[in-house]
């Protein structure tokens, strides 16, 4: 439901990361780790990226969403699995000390632009 | 000069709640040197979350100085229902920040501005509505406790388990109605079990005051370990 915020948010922080060398460099694509845990909807924040993404360096980038797996440890026996149900309980002895390893995520990894953009001496 | 548009990659690595999360260090930080104790009340509109804080208030009148951060939607409804109990209340309406659907960190540090934290020992902060977003929010608390209902799914847990994750205690309110609903409490008690292994549950009525006593031992047991942690 706060997408548009997120959106907000990760258009900043990308902008940011333009290199110096390259001012004026367009932005093809936003790489970002979402995981299962967090609540996103990856949809809305593609809508709502392109949306709030209209008239800056990021115009019509893609948001290139890798969805992470919610994976888990048992803290008494060491099993790890890969949560597929909101049941977080080892699946090995049943124990509920479980640690959550990922899931969590909601991370910009990289921005790729286009290196001497528009044709200008960058 | 470059060929065809191609493309360079800048590493980032950033959270993109980057920002909240370090407002929310920053609040916590504050809150502790106060050696103020936070509960980050959390629920679906309508779980009675705003009645069980009026009873709870008063239940701890006598022995705690608390105050109050209420965020909504719109209106000051619950603002002033709190403020009967004449504990310090602050209300929040987040249309005003743009986002309408949970408390970030810089609204509670904006409110507090308008609470003499010298004088509070426990501040509640009443979070909106919605068992989605706030999850997502870290606002600089210690604790965070989702309150869900009897009139609700069972499966309330397991449908946000986000929320129920991240909780250090769940309320079951209204259970004074059980005898009037097909309510299965086992089923939704096994439900946060399975989400939250081990997570205390408080069940409550706020309307006859019925299990109160074990959740108000609980608010001051952590603010006991608040207090001590100050002291050390």
């Amino acid at each position: 439901m706060h997408e548009m915020g997120l959106a907000l948010e990760i258009l900043e922080i990308a902008r940011a990361s333009i290199p110096a060398d390259l001012p004026s460099a367009r932005v093809a694509r936003v790489n970002l780790r979402v995981g299962k845990l967090a609540a996103v909807v990856p949809e809305s924040l593609r809508f709502c990226f392109e949306i709030a993404a209209r008239e800056t360096p990021l115009a019509g980038a893609e948001l290139a969403i890798e969805e992470i797996p919610v994976s888990a440890r048992c803290r008494a026996c060491g099993e790890r699995w890969t949560v597929t149900e909101p049941v977080f309980l080892c699946r090995a002895c049943g124990g509920g000390a479980v640690e959550i390893l990922s899931g969590r995520e909601l991370d910009i990894v990289s921005i790729e632009v286009f290196d001497g953009s528009e044709g200008e001496n960058g | 000069m470059a060929e065809k548009a191609p493309l360079r990659e800048v590493r980032v690595v950033g959270r993109v709640l980057a920002v909240n999360e370090r407002m929310a260090e920053e609040n916590r930080r504050r809150f502790t040197a106060r050696g103020i104790f936070v509960v980050n009340l959390m629920s679906s509109p309508g779980s009675g979350k705003t009645s069980l804080l009026q009873k709870t208030l008063q239940a701890l009148a006598e022995r705690v100085s608390a105050a109050v951060i209420v965020g909504d939607v719109a209106t000051t409804h619950d603002a002033e229902r709190l403020a009967v109990t004449g504990v310090p209340v602050v209300q929040v309406n987040t249309d005003a920040f743009g986002g309408d659907c949970h408390l970030a960190a810089h609204v509670i540090e904006k409110a507090a501005e308008h609470l003499d934290l010298g004088a509070v020992e426990l501040l509640f902060v009443e979070n909106v509505g919605n068992l989605v977003c706030p999850a997502e929010f870290d606002i600089g608390e210690d604790v965070r406790v989702v309150v869900l209902s009897v009139t609700e799914g069972e499966d309330k847990p397991v449908k946000y388990p986000a929320m129920f994750r991240t909780c250090h205690a769940a309320i079951l309110n209204k259970i004074d109605l059980l005898p009037h609903l097909d309510y299965d409490k086992a089923r939704a008690l096994a439900f946060i079990r399975q989400v939250h292994p081990g997570m205390p549950v408080f069940e409550t009525s706020a309307r006859t005051g019925e299990g109160l006593e074990a959740w108000v031992g609980w608010l001051l047991e952590g603010l006991e370990r608040k207090r001590a942690s100050g002291r050390r």
